[in-house]
């Protein structure tokens, strides 16, 4: 109890600590009361939880690439995609339609790693002869990397299922699991094996939390080891470390394929739970978004992207699309109505504001960025280093 | 590519093969691969006839021409600050939206107005809408990227990245989701060159224009004394600043022009595709920095000619490959370069600090 408490006490001020036991606290008192709140009609919204947590893991993901190792990647969705489209080909009765002939359904859990290992594989293949480009000539390779990838597997044929797709994955399978009310179950343990549906996203998301606790574990731990070290020091000066005895190169291939695996991760649970992969979901605009999200919640700190995540998360995909009904049902509540009814040179309030909701995302990143350029949780060494160094030097330490 | 191109390449493999076998290996596939689509599109070409090639040729030529006028800006803008502009293919798209909505005020109504009659007011279109980009790229510069020159160099990507969002947002709201009329006020015709071989006179026209252009700049950058500036700056901003250069004023200087040029190039972009859409920006922006980058970034007669690659590449693979590739290639393309060429074709090497 003592040691708890020195712990507590030694810790309490700190600003990561803090986001850590808010996020924590939140992640376990979120679901119980939206379902509360709703009388037990929030499925929806515990489930676009769970999906938030696959950009949140994106974003811890890009996190390392961008924030600790200095590397700028804009096509990180590529590898979103490949984790996606590994888990569906190899957990779904696609296979059979193709010359090969037989389906693959291989268990989830197994997938989880394939993916990653495939996503890695990929990071290493594209990195091994581009990781020697300095600065923003690898941010481009990555970009043109993220842009033949979707189209790859748009033009796949047979093998990706071409423009639709790929549909009806297999879903994750436990021995047992917790059922309670919000499933209208008495507390226990289900009886027989355990299937993640659709009918049960409360599933889904205590899996993605557990997920996402792992994978934060893991790259926090990175973060303080050795390689940790070597990534901020090639982030903060490249030639430097490498006259420290840093192998810059397969130091920033670690990087590359950590983050890529982690990508690949997120993109098998994406594929499990959307049941569905499609090579539209993997654009440009999801790397910049996960991109975003790791600069606007604070590059180089792990909470800090997960904060970033998360508000990004939810005006892009709560607020922006609820923004409409919202605001129509105020103008009827305080009667302005008509302006509800579309006419010929005004398209209707409703269909008006969610033309705006690319206006108000713009506005949304460039007021951030502008009032907190740092980002929202900054890391604390980094907020050292700015702080403490020449005006010259902050332009130069970032590149 | 051209001679100088391969002849690198060439002294790249002869070096590589001695100091490291993984790089000879790299090279080695990368020239095959280069030698085999080569060979492939030639014969392709050469069994397509003509005529046929020439079509090709004149889409790639105008299209490259179009990509070129906008990869100038990006290549300007990067060279000056290294910010990737990503709001600057959005200006672009914007040149065609406000050239749309300028036209009936220059008299410009579709089968009304024909002819030698048209050149007047176009060229006052095409003046106010170069101007009010370029006022509308200046704006952006100081209000999203100025602030942020001392901050994290991540920063004003995000920035750019959100007024991107913006300026799609706004013609958005402006015009609605759908594709828009662009009045064809080009001629349909086809130009004979020499017996039996045609040419659309709408792709010369657009090649035209966009050299003319292309001229102006070389002039403006080689003999003024703003263009001197902008060298300058984009040499070394601190050297400059000594010499009495006004920093701000040139940046300022810079983004109006590289919006001045995207602006033509959406009009042209509407003139020669009659259709325009909001978003259509983006994407011909991704496609028009890798030219930039193609031609080596920061190099202004390397974003042109990177453009007018691009275009050519684009078309053939179009023309006798499959357009449903296209992409993919023009991206492999850039890749390929960077890892063969990381500085581009026309590109310098730079010493690494």
């Amino acid at each position: 109890m003592k040691a708890i408490r020195t712990y507590l006490r030694a810790h309490m001020r700190e600003p990561n600590f803090i986001a850590y036991a808010a996020m924590l606290l939140v992640a376990v008192l979120f679901p119980i009361t939206v379902q509360f709140a709703t009388n037990g009609n929030a499925d929806y919204l515990v489930g676009l939880a769970a999906d938030g947590g696959v950009y949140m893991l994106m974003a811890i993901g890009l996190n390392v690439v961008v924030g600790f190792a200095g590397l700028l990647d804009l096509g990180y969705a590529a590898f979103f995609a490949i984790g996606s489209y590994t888990y569906a080909i190899l957990a779904s009765d696609h296979m059979a339609a193709t010359p090969f002939g037989h389906a693959i359904h291989l268990p989830f859990w197994l997938l989880l790693f394939i993916a990653m290992f495939v996503a890695a594989c990929a990071g290493v293949l594209l990195g091994a002869p581009t990781l020697r480009l300095r600065g923003d000539y690898l941010a481009i390779v990555t970009l043109g990397f993220g842009e033949i990838v979707p189209q790859v597997f748009s033009n796949g044929g047979v093998w990706t299922g071409g423009v639709p797709g790929m549909s009806a994955l297999d879903v994750p399978k436990l021995p047992f699991w917790i059922q309670g009310p919000w499933v209208d179950q008495p507390f226990g343990l289900t009886g027989e094996e355990f299937r993640f549906t659709t009918a049960n996203l409360t599933a889904y998301y205590v899996l993605m939390i557990v997920l996402i606790i792992g994978v934060v574990i893991l790259i926090n731990n990175l973060q303080h080891s050795r390689l940790g070290r070597a990534w901020m020091a090639v982030r903060e000066n490249e030639s430097a470390a490498a006259a420290c005895g840093v192998n810059t190169v397969s130091i920033k291939l670690l990087a590359f394929s950590i983050g890529a695996a982690t990508s690949g991760f997120a993109g098998a649970f994406y594929g499990a739970k959307l049941s569905y992969v499609s090579s539209e979901n993997f654009g440009f605009d999801v790397s910049v978004t996960v991109l975003a999200m790791v600069v606007l919640g604070g590059m180089g700190n792990i909470p800090g992207a997960m904060i970033g995540s998360i508000v990004l998360y939810f005006i892009l995909f709560q607020f922006l699309p609820n923004a409409p009904a919202q605001i129509q049902g105020l103008a009827t509540s305080i009667g302005l109505d008509s302006l509800n009814h579309a006419t010929a040179d005004w398209p209707g309030l409703g269909e008006e504001v969610s033309r705006m909701k690319y206006v108000i995302f713009g506005l949304v990143l460039v007021g951030i960025m502008l009032l907190r350029p740092q980002g929202l949780l900054p890391s604390q060494v980094r907020k050292q280093e700015l702080t403490h160094a020449g005006h010259h030097e902050i332009a130069q330490e970032a590149g | 590519m051209n001679n100088y191109a391969v002849a690198a390449l060439v002294q790249r493999l002869r070096t590589s093969v001695v100091t490291s076998p993984s790089g000879s290996l790299v090279n080695l596939v990368g020239t095959v691969v280069v030698a085999y689509v080569a060979v492939v599109a030639a014969q392709r070409i050469y069994q397509g006839g003509v005529t046929y090639f020439l079509q090709t040729m004149g889409f790639g030529l105008a299209q490259g021409s179009i990509f070129a006028l906008v990869a100038l800006g990006y290549t300007m803008v990067y060279g000056i600050i290294e910010l990737i502009n990503f709001a600057h293919g959005d200006v672009f798209t914007l040149g065609a939206f406000f050239s749309l909505a300028l036209m009936p005020a220059f008299g410009l109504v579709e089968d009304k107005i024909s002819g030698p009659a048209l050149i007047l007011p176009m060229l006052g279109l095409f003046v106010v809408t170069m101007l009010l980009c370029g006022v509308v790229n200046v704006v952006i510069e100081r209000v999203a990227y100025r602030p942020l020159r001392r901050a994290p160099r991540l920063a004003p990507l995000i920035t750019a990245i959100g007024m991107s969002a913006l300026l799609e947002g706004i013609m958005f709201v402006w015009k609605g989701p759908f594709n828009l009329h662009y009045p064809g006020f080009l001629p349909e015709t086809q130009v004979t060159i020499a017996p039996g071989v045609q040419i659309a006179a709408k792709a010369l026209v657009v090649m035209a224009v966009a050299l003319v252009l292309m001229v102006g700049l070389t002039f403006f950058i080689e003999r003024t004394k703003l263009g001197k500036a902008m060298r300058a700056t984009a040499q070394d901003s601190d050297a400059a600043q000594l010499m009495g250069i006004d920093i701000n004023r040139t940046i300022s200087a810079t983004f109006f022009i590289g919006a001045v040029l995207a602006g033509a190039g959406g009009i042209i972009y509407g003139l020669y595709y009659n259709s325009v859409a909001a978003f259509d920006g983006f994407q011909y922006g991704l496609i028009a920095f890798t030219a930039a980058v193609f031609g080596g970034i920061g190099n202004i007669p390397g974003a042109a000619l990177g453009g007018v690659l691009i275009g050519v590449i684009a078309a053939i693979s179009d023309g006798y490959f499959f357009p449903a590739w296209t992409q993919v290639i023009i991206f492999s393309i850039l890749i390929f370069v960077l890892v063969f060429r990381p500085t581009g074709l026309l590109g310098m090497r730079v010493p690494e600090k």
